[in-house]
């Protein structure tokens, strides 16, 4: 086949075969590749500018830089992260508890929403230079001195849209976990709630420690599942607190724009600090170590094909998290000196510390339940999952260290933070883990389809391992140096950590492009755009018999 | 063992975590190459459960009560409000623009010196920098709220105030040059070459 035919027509895949949910899974994968990219482009522009490089003018205008900045974690978290977690988790629970998702219409919605909601964002920064950055401090969003009312509107709009296509996920999924259908005919409420939340897990080690039977021997719900449940109570909280926020700035515009501003300094700015860092940090140390923990047990049991090592620990520890998520936003504010020291003391060091104990515990048991499995076959799948072992083994720990008032106070706001811990364990960490569960579900969702180059997915794999870790280390140790993160720095001031980190990055940017030619010769572009096409085979689940998928919709 | 300043401190860290760094990415990598081997791979150390759980804990508890008893500014921070300094600078910010106590801060040797900042509208940053870009050490400044920051200074140098938050592309020319930089603002002398009272 010639590579005009495979890129029209693709290896094998049939998209007429797909049904409703793959094909809704896929359409979300899509748009979350395609956010991927912009990212990355994004990524690429404000690294040339920190390097000092010979390009066009308008990219070193502050406006413009810092309206690039504000958008590049909207597109990269919700746009591409959210909505590929949001798929493979919209496909995994209707798949793990065999049972058909609550509505595939809802799922549409949600990728719809996501996608028209980070369109909108970026469009208002980029037509307006709406800049107030993903942090939204007070009252920098409504500062309509500096900029432009309208697209400030808009630009909390698109967030507000987002937050909306999140709740829509939480609804399905829960509405999923909790449906009395198939394996859950005759679990209750109680039982599923006991389950989702690990309680389980926890009741069977205490059980053991004296002596007695199990709680449970057989849990209502498999691991994975109570991982994105308890995830998914995070997403929530987040999503609540973003869209409150949201409306708030929103008040604020409005009332700016008829005319009658309202006074901005009665919302005290710590405050405000202090309840956006709460829900914005669940998205960092609630539901993305969560998720990611559960996908490494899901992973490495379906790669190995075996039970997971000290699978109640698990359960228990995903409890932990539960907890340890909801105390440790402090650790963004041992910069600010009005921050009682309690708070940051407890808050910000102590129980920060302890994501060092659940995400290592995730770290071993993962670990060991591929080790017990040896020897295994070096697959895509689990090299990926390898490298996002490597990615959150490098990230956390460099969050702890600043994660302490003494580092604080000389590391707080530079590169350090954003290159060595979140891009590493964004570009790293999470996205190798979902590449390794996309490598997973890839024959299951697309019905076998061949992909057409494995060469590609190594180059792919080696490229985007080496650009994203040497990345996050030279804007690391440009941090160390004194750079900061949310500063134009136009003389060259850290030049040789900004152009290696630009040749790292720019790696990371071939892989998406060898990545999305690799998938596109796989699909075609006759089977990307059939993805977008109305499914003929309507169900809503995946690999249940026909029978009581019909008993289930009854 | 104690830091005397930033550099001392952030070069230690930066040994300490590029080491850790490689360490993990071998460990991965060796794990990985066994894991496709088939004949059994010679553990180099056994690591018991509850040995690696400790020293998780201990890592992560041991980290805040090594840097508490060698990183000297921690102490003084959070009792910085019982001990009385040997100078005060307020400073103002309002619209991007500072209100300095003076065109130079010049600070002897040892001092302790409160920087007091207010914000009138936005959320800012004050941070003291030398002349090599590195950080000497930062906070946040809040409208509406106390930020003090109390600072004994053991080394000779003159240091650049910059906005540590961004607040906004105001805070900018329009060729990219902060307007919030003023050079050299403080000037440190009495010191020891290596640091410390002469």
């Amino acid at each position: 086949m010639s590579l005009i035919q495979n890129l029209i027509n693709g290896t094998n895949f049939d998209h007429k075969s797909l049904n409703a949910l793959q094909k809704v899974t896929l359409r979300a994968v899509v748009m979350s590749f395609l956010f991927f990219g912009l990212v990355a482009i994004e990524g690429m522009i404000m690294r040339l500018v920190q390097a000092h490089a010979p390009i066009p003018n308008q990219f070193y205008h502050p406006e413009h830089y810092f309206s690039i900045m504000t958008v590049h974690p909207i597109v990269g978290i919700f746009g591409s992260t959210y909505q590929l977690v949001f798929a493979a988790f919209m496909f995994l629970v209707p798949f793990l508890t065999k049972k058909p998702l609550y509505s595939v219409k809802l799922a549409n919605c949600v990728w719809l929403l996501i996608t028209i909601g980070t369109a909108l964002a970026w469009l208002s920064a980029f037509f307006t230079h709406y800049a107030p950055l993903y942090t939204l401090y007070w009252p920098l969003p409504a500062d309509t001195d500096q900029f432009n009312l309208i697209g400030g509107i808009v630009f909390i709009i698109g967030v507000a849209l987002i937050m909306i296509g999140t709740l829509g996920f939480i609804y399905n999924i829960y509405a999923t976990i909790f449906a009395r259908v198939g394996v859950h005919k005759d679990k209750t409420t109680k039982e599923l709630l006991i389950s989702g939340f690990g309680i389980d897990g926890m009741l069977n080690l205490w059980n053991k420690l004296i002596g007695k039977q199990p709680y449970s021997k057989e849990p209502a719900l498999a691991l994975p599942v109570v991982a994105i449940f308890r995830g998914t109570v995070d997403t929530f909280l987040d999503a609540i607190v973003i869209l409150g926020a949201g409306i708030l700035v929103l008040i604020y515009l409005i009332f700016d724009a008829s005319g009658h501003p309202l006074n901005v300094a009665s919302i005290d700015a710590l405050l405000y600090k202090n309840f956006f860092w709460w829900g914005l940090d669940l998205v960092a140390d609630g539901l993305v170590l969560i998720y990611v923990a559960g996908s490494w047990y899901l992973l490495a049991t379906l790669i190995t094909g075996q039970k997971l090592f000290m699978e109640n620990v698990a359960r228990a520890a995903l409890m932990l998290e539960l907890l340890v998520s909801w105390m440790v936003w402090s650790h963004h504010l041992l910069g600010d000196q009005g921050q009682p020291e309690m708070m940051k003391l407890i808050s910000g060091e102590m129980v920060t510390a302890f994501e060092l104990l659940t995400q290592g515990l995730a770290l071993f048991i993962t670990l060991v339940t591929l080790w017990k499995a040896r020897p295994l076959k070096m697959t895509m799948e689990l090299k990926y999952l390898l490298g996002g072992l490597v990615g959150f083994g490098l990230a956390i720990p460099a969050a702890i260290i600043q994660a302490d008032m003494g580092m604080n106070r000389v590391l707080h706001n530079t590169q350090w933070i954003i290159m060595a811990h979140v891009h590493i364990a964004l570009i790293v960490g999470l996205y190798m883990t979902l590449y390794s569960a996309l490598y997973v579900l890839w024959p299951i969702v697309t019905n076998n389809t061949k992909m057409f180059s494995s060469k590609l997915s190594n180059a792919h794999f080696w490229l985007y391992l080496i650009g994203g870790i040497g990345m996050g280390a030279f804007g690391g140790m440009a941090g160390l140096d004194g750079m900061l993160r949310r500063h134009l720095y136009v003389h060259g001031e850290f030049n040789t950590y900004m152009v290696l980190a630009a040749i790292c990055g720019s790696m990371v940017l071939i892989a998406w492009f060898i990545f999305l030619f690799n998938i596109v010769m796989s699909v075609g572009i006759k089977g990307l755009i059939g993805i977008f096409l109305p499914a003929e085979d309507k169900s809503a689940s995946y690999g249940i018999e026909p029978e009581s998928v019909a008993q289930n919709h009854k | 063992m104690t830091f005397k300043s930033s550099i001392e401190l952030l070069a230690f860290h930066n040994v300490a975590y590029s080491i850790y760094a490689f360490l993990i990415i071998s460990i991965i990598a060796w794990f990985g190459y066994n894991l496709t081997r088939k004949e059994k791979a010679k553990s180099v150390v056994r690591i018991p459960f509850y040995t690696y759980i400790a020293f998780l804990v201990i890592g992560g508890v041991g980290h805040h009560i090594f840097t508490y008893n060698t990183i000297p500014w921690v102490s003084e921070d959070i009792t910085r409000h019982e001990i009385k300094p040997d100078a005060t600078y307020n400073f103002e910010i309002t619209k991007h623009k500072w209100k300095l106590p003076a065109k130079q801060i010049v600070i002897q040797c040892g001092q302790k010196v409160l920087f007091n900042v207010k914000s009138n509208d936005l959320v800012y940053g004050f941070g003291l920098f030398r002349q090599d870009g590195s950080m000497v050490m930062q906070m946040q400044v809040n409208p509406g709220s106390r930020n003090d920051i109390l600072w004994t200074f053991l080394h000779n140098g003159e240091f650049d105030l910059m906005s540590t938050e961004y607040s906004g592309p105001h805070q900018y020319d329009e060729n990219g040059n902060d307007l919030m930089k003023v050079k050299k603002l403080v000037k440190v002398v009495g010191c020891k070459e290596d640091g410390g009272n002469k």
